[in-house]
């Protein structure tokens, strides 16, 4: 009995059960969703498709976003509404370093670890940036991002001097798409290694512990020895570096970039995905995997909605009715109202047994 | 610190303002207009040329046809929304331009000001979109014919002559004039032809990836196609990469007829390359048109068209040359 209360206690539990409700929908409605096929693609590299692989490729980048997401919002209390913008600059700048002022080289100028890591600095700069509008000026997070997320588009056109740079050498496609050899998608493994850096952070280093105790009370976190200043930034400048990934894998898969369209809207959906994995959205204690299945719930929904060719008017509608459902059920008022239904419960219960 | 925090937040405030506001550019400074020559002066509202490649081109023509050296002395105001626009038009009549020249971002609600500046006697001439007005107040509209676009891309599909018409059709965002313009003439085709088939129809609001997502999921899930209508350019990129990931022939001799609209240079490459089939121009080289009305109305002379629609082609992969590219690329 004590177990069965953990386990639904237990904020996971909540974008889990999404995640099977859908996939049993699916299952009912039509099982060929589940079938994966090897086939080749137009270079000849055998490669997995299937719903099921789509999910998976194309939730990478939200997932990754998640991440630090959670973070921001566990430390802050407040969420980064500069994402999509955020990842329109990072990728400008990978595509200016790799195809030049004018735009139009046609080898690539550096490698591409080489351009990526230096577009990951800039976008921790800006992160770090809204870190230090957070932490050290007080400002709200919504506001002080919303600077970077008017401005950012219009940085990221600037950078390139709004010419559109199209990539053209083959590699620069295998992060978006599929490295020669390998049929999973590289998106997905991406999204994987970071999962697992931040389960190692998590595990050995004691950010989440220092972070939950900033969100939670940052005063008294001070009094007790740690640096709420410096926690707040580190979290903002982590939410730099996944955005520096996702706008690997969003250029890569095709291969050049609209600076009015990339990643539009991603944003919201990164809080959403905080929102669904049951995390408060006024900080404090945080579950990164919740955030994680809550990214592949939404990349879920969005597949599902596409399969069933619901019509293009009609899809934003069918979007937040699940979500409002969602949410609802894994806002923590709603599930401590749950908890203390089925306490009841039990001890109606118990009171029988006893009589 | 509250004082501080004060300072800080409308600082924020402000930037963000400016930022998300339109930004206006005078290129002519006040000492101008000592000189002896007597140049046109032209308001030019326009919407932000971050939109799109389309967007960026027609900025740069009109910046580049309205110069001091053609004899004008221009004032450009972005806005992608129609009531800041508004506000700039006023702001216009108020400093007594000669010339209006505007591409609404929305149809309706420009009544009231352009009849002031008929009052105040400036010329409004209209640009790239129309708006729900009184024909009496501009002197002149010279704009694109989405409709005519749409048609224009059916017939060459109709002229593709396929046994079976089975069609992904990507839609832009809804609601707008392109793709209400691109959809209509596909949508009546269908309705009409028994052999032409809508596999799915869905907007991907002009985004690639979105557009790679919706035709992957209907890779995924067997169905046959033979046709990619994608309202943009960028919209049949985003198919094509979902295309080659299934390892999909597409383009010239290939098993899908990959169809585009907007003609920026990388996609004429493509059809160039023989990958894409087809791609509908949406012209947004306007200046030379509107010099030309502004050359007759100052001579005195009277505008015949008052509206002047722009002529515009399409792209055939078979016939494409790299001068075409050069030319009409965007």
């Amino acid at each position: 009995m004590k177990t069965v209360k953990k386990i639904f206690s237990n904020q996971i539990v909540i974008p889990l059960a999404a995640l099977i409700i859908l996939a049993l929908f699916n299952l009912i409605a039509d099982p060929s969703f589940y079938k994966i096929t090897l086939g080749l693609n137009s270079d000849g590299n055998p490669v997995l498709t299937g719903y099921l692989i789509t999910i998976l490729d194309s939730g990478a980048e939200l997932a990754i976003l998640a991440i630090g997401m959670t973070l921001v919002t566990a430390a802050s209390g407040g969420q980064d509404i500069s994402v999509g913008a955020a990842i329109a600059i990072s990728g400008s700048v990978m595509l200016r370093l790799l195809c030049g002022p004018t735009a139009n080289s046609q080898t690539l100028l550096m490698p591409i670890a080489c351009a990526f890591l230096i577009a990951m600095v800039v976008s921790m700069l800006f992160g770090a940036f809204n870190g230090v509008l957070v932490a050290i000026f007080k400002i709200q997070p919504m506001i002080a991002t919303l600077i970077l997320y008017t401005a950012g588009r219009s940085i990221a056109a600037w950078i390139n001097q709004n010419q559109l740079p199209v990539v053209v050498d083959p590699t620069f496609k295998y992060f978006g798409g599929y490295i020669p050899g390998c049929p999973v998608p590289t998106a997905f493994i991406i999204a994987v290694i970071c999962m697992i850096i931040i389960g190692l952070v998590l595990k050995f280093t004691n950010l989440g512990l220092y972070t939950q105790c900033v969100g939670i009370n940052e005063r008294s976190s001070r009094l007790n020895g740690l640096n709420p200043t410096f926690i707040k930034i580190l979290a903002f400048v982590i939410m730099g570096m996944c955005v520096a990934v996702a706008a690997l894998i969003k250029v890569s898969r095709i291969s050049t970039i609209n600076y009015s369209v990339i990643a539009k809207d991603i944003e919201m959906d990164a809080i959403l995905a905080v929102a669904l994995g049951g995390n408060a959205l006024s900080g404090g204690k945080f579950n990164v995997w919740g955030s994680i299945i809550g990214a592949y719930v939404i990349q879920f929904l969005t597949t599902t909605l596409y399969k069933f060719n619901v019509s293009s008017v009609a899809l934003p509608a069918y979007k937040a009715v699940v979500v409002i459902i969602l949410v609802v059920a894994s806002a923590p008022t709603v599930r401590d109202k749950f908890a203390e239904l089925s306490k009841k419960m039990k001890s109606k219960k118990s009171v029988k047994e006893a009589a | 610190m509250k004082k501080f925090l004060a300072i800080t937040l409308a600082l924020v405030l402000a930037l963000g303002l400016a930022a998300c506001g339109g930004t206006t550019t005078t290129t002519t400074d006040t000492q101008d207009e000592d000189e002896a020559t007597e140049l046109i002066s032209v308001a030019i509202i326009n919407n932000d040329p971050n939109e799109s490649g389309y967007r960026t081109a027609n900025d740069n023509d009109l910046k580049a046809m309205f110069t001091e050296e053609n004899g004008y002395s221009a004032t450009f105001y972005y806005s992608l929304k129609n009531d800041e626009q508004i506000a700039y038009a006023q702001q216009a009549i108020q400093a007594g331009v000669d010339y209006l020249l505007l591409s609404a971002a929305d149809v309706s609600g420009w009544d009231t000001v352009l009849q002031d500046a008929q009052d105040n006697d400036i010329k409004v001439i209209l640009f790239d979109r129309t708006i729900d007005a009184d024909e009496s107040l501009y002197v002149a509209s010279i704009v694109s014919d989405m409709d005519q676009e749409g048609v224009t891309a059916v017939e060459w599909l109709e002229s593709q002559g396929l046994e079976e018409y089975n069609i992904i059709h990507i839609q832009g965002v809804m609601g707008s004039a392109a793709q209400v313009g691109r959809t209509g003439a596909l949508d009546d085709k269908v309705a009409a032809e028994d052999n032409w088939n809508l596999v799915v129809q869905q907007t991907a609001d002009w985004n690639a990836e979105t557009a790679q997502q919706i035709v992957q999921s209907v890779i995924d899930s067997g169905e046959s196609f033979n046709v990619i209508y994608a309202e943009n350019d960028d919209m049949a990129k985003g198919a094509v990469a979902a295309l080659d990931r299934a390892g999909i022939t597409h383009g010239v001799d290939g098993d899908v007829i990959i169809m585009g609209f907007d003609c920026n240079s990388w996609a004429l490459e493509e059809l160039l390359a023989g990958n894409w089939n087809y791609d509908g121009q949406c012209n947004p080289f306007q200046a030379s048109y509107i010099d030309e009305i502004i050359k007759t109305l100052e001579a005195g002379e009277e505008v015949t068209e008052k509206t002047i629609i722009l002529e515009e082609k399409g792209f055939d992969a078979t016939t494409i040359t790299q001068e075409d590219v050069d030319t009409y690329g965007i």
